[in-house]
């Protein structure tokens, strides 16, 4: 069992408080997902040409300051960082492959957890509380983010087992379920190149599509392949960086509850999660149907 | 006229009350906030009105009680109920009605997929559309749907009588659309006019278990 949450704002003036309507929301999925828990948030972006990475190291105590020194004498161009907890966004004007190849030498020990122009991946083990308290979610502003309650049920409970997972530039996935074909899958994947770092059956998912997109797939068709390909239960909330997707299994066991209003498109597990929303009352509430992809995409900025 | 506001009192406050032997007659439940198992397991012939969105389970295994929620409910609402009614005002999630033996539910939305399944002698009216694999191996009482059905209606069915107004997307295994003969459209109309809508049920048509997969036959003797 886990727990999914995700919001996406139509209204730009709710921005500054999307990490406040957001924790409560995440908070009310513990009792689905009490051993891990992270979320994945857009806004901030980067302006072309510079490339946002999230990072996370091993310890709070790692030396940033001595690695993005480091770095910028490796690259040889701007950068601005800033730490947060055990993780660091990174804001650099190079391209994303060449600052993953001088990381990888310069602090092997650190993970990076999402790239892109607006994401930012955070996530750790503990209760959601404990996690969106390390983080500072609620003072968090954005233009819309999901997130993920986890309860494991097939791989470890690790920093890097837990959601959301990266699923290319500014691309995330978070899942509730769980896939029964995922070790030949990534047999497959592996062969194709795709790079895996645990035995999770989520990051299969996200490598799948990661690799659908990279044959050109929209993320519309990747997702129609994957109801063809990916065999097992999931609800899987994908992260976009304009907006947010959501999609079940044909069988459909896993639960999933939207609302939309004026001002918002929520997405949660439960209506528990969603009871927290401002003019929640009024809104429009329905369940997402089986094998249907519902999207909901602002102009791209 | 008791009320429990579940912005202070907890699940359980409520439930505990609802169990006690000397209780008021009617209940209202406030700030329910899509809390689950709200009003599980009642066995009073009480009204409970829930004022708001329930989670999964609401009014599971209920006896006697006549209990209406006002909003939508989450998974799994009513299973199991004995006897008495439940009444949702809005949706209902996945596996309405699951099991249940007796008593009748109403839902005034539509209801997600597996709605009746194996349902054992409860009636359900749904007044919009129902999801996928309902009514799966259900076993007695009578489903009626006033707006359409999903994949997969009726599979495995034993012998419910289920009724639809609208379209059926499929027919699950074993189920069939049957002749509406006198005493369906007698039985229809009576769990319509109970349920309160106002559809005719000459407008409907029934499905039933073709009774191809329960049944032995003796012509399979030999391989046991």
């Amino acid at each position: 069992m886990c727990g999914i949450v995700g919001l996406y704002l139509k209204n730009p003036r709710l921005e500054p408080q999307l990490g406040q309507l957001f924790e409560p929301m995440l908070q009310a999925m513990t009792d689905r997902g009490p051993d891990s828990a992270g979320f994945a948030i857009y806004g901030d972006e980067v302006a072309d040409g510079w490339v946002k990475l999230t990072l996370q190291a091993t310890t709070e105590a790692f030396d940033w300051k001595a690695l993005m020194g480091e770095l910028e004498g490796r690259l040889g161009c701007s950068l601005d960082w800033f730490q947060n907890a055990s993780a660091a966004v990174l804001k650099i004007h190079a391209d994303e492959a060449p600052v993953r190849q001088a990381l990888a030498e310069l602090a092997p020990s650190v993970r990076i957890m999402s790239a892109g122009q607006s994401i930012e991946i955070l996530k750790g083990m503990g209760l959601p509380q404990e996690i969106s308290q390390r983080f500072g979610l609620a003072g968090m502003q954005g233009s819309h983010i999901i997130g993920h309650t986890r309860m494991a049920t097939e791989s470890a409970v690790t920093m890097e087992g837990s959601h959301p997972f990266s699923t290319g530039a500014d691309l995330c996935l978070v899942h509730n379920g769980s896939l029964s074909n995922h070790f030949r899958l990534r047999q497959e994947l592996k062969r194709e190149g795709i790079h895996f770092e645990t035995d999770n059956d989520t990051e299969v998912a996200a490598g799948y599509l990661t690799w659908r997109l990279q044959q050109g797939d929209s993320l519309k068709e990747a997702l129609d392949h994957a109801l063809e390909d990916l065999d097992g239960f999931f609800t899987f909330a994908i992260g976009t960086r304009n907006g947010f997707a959501v999609i079940r299994d044909p069988i459909a066991c896993k639960p999933a509850i939207l609302a939309e209003t004026d001002d918002y498109v929520a997405m949660a597990s439960e209506y528990q999660a969603l009871s927290s929303l401002p003019g929640i009352e009024n809104a429009r509430i329905w369940e997402p149907a089986p094998a249907t992809l519902y999207i909901w995409e602002r102009q791209s900025a | 006229m008791k009320t429990i506001d579940l912005s202070t009192a907890t699940v359980r406050d409520l439930n505990q009350a609802l169990h006690a032997q000397a209780i008021d007659n009617e209940w209202r439940v406030t700030h329910s906030n899509g809390k689950h198992n709200l009003a599980v397991g009642v066995n009073q012939a009480v009204s409970i009105d829930i004022e708001g969105h329930a989670g999964y389970y609401c009014a599971g295994m209920n006896q006697q009680a006549s209990i209406t929620v006002h909003g939508n409910v989450g998974v799994g609402c009513a299973e199991n109920m004995m006897s008495g009614s439940v009444r949702v005002k809005g949706s209902a999630s996945q596996a309405a009605g699951a099991t249940a033996h007796g008593g009748l539910l109403v839902i005034e939305g539509d209801a997600g997929a597996r709605c009746g399944i194996s349902m054992k002698g409860i009636d359900i009216v749904v007044g919009g559309s129902i999801g996928h694999m309902s009514c799966f191996m259900g076993q007695a009482g009578r489903l009626v749907v006033c707006g359409d059905a999903g994949d997969a209606l009726g599979d495995s069915l034993y012998e419910t009588h289920i009724y639809v107004k609208g379209t059926v997307e499929s027919l699950g295994s074993d189920c069939v659309e049957k002749e509406m003969r006198s005493e369906h459209l007698h039985e229809l109309q009576e769990l319509l006019d109970r349920a309160g809508f106002a559809h005719r049920a000459a407008d409907f048509k029934r499905y039933g278990s073709a009774r191809q997969l329960y049944n032995f036959k003796v012509d399979n003797a030999s391989a046991y």
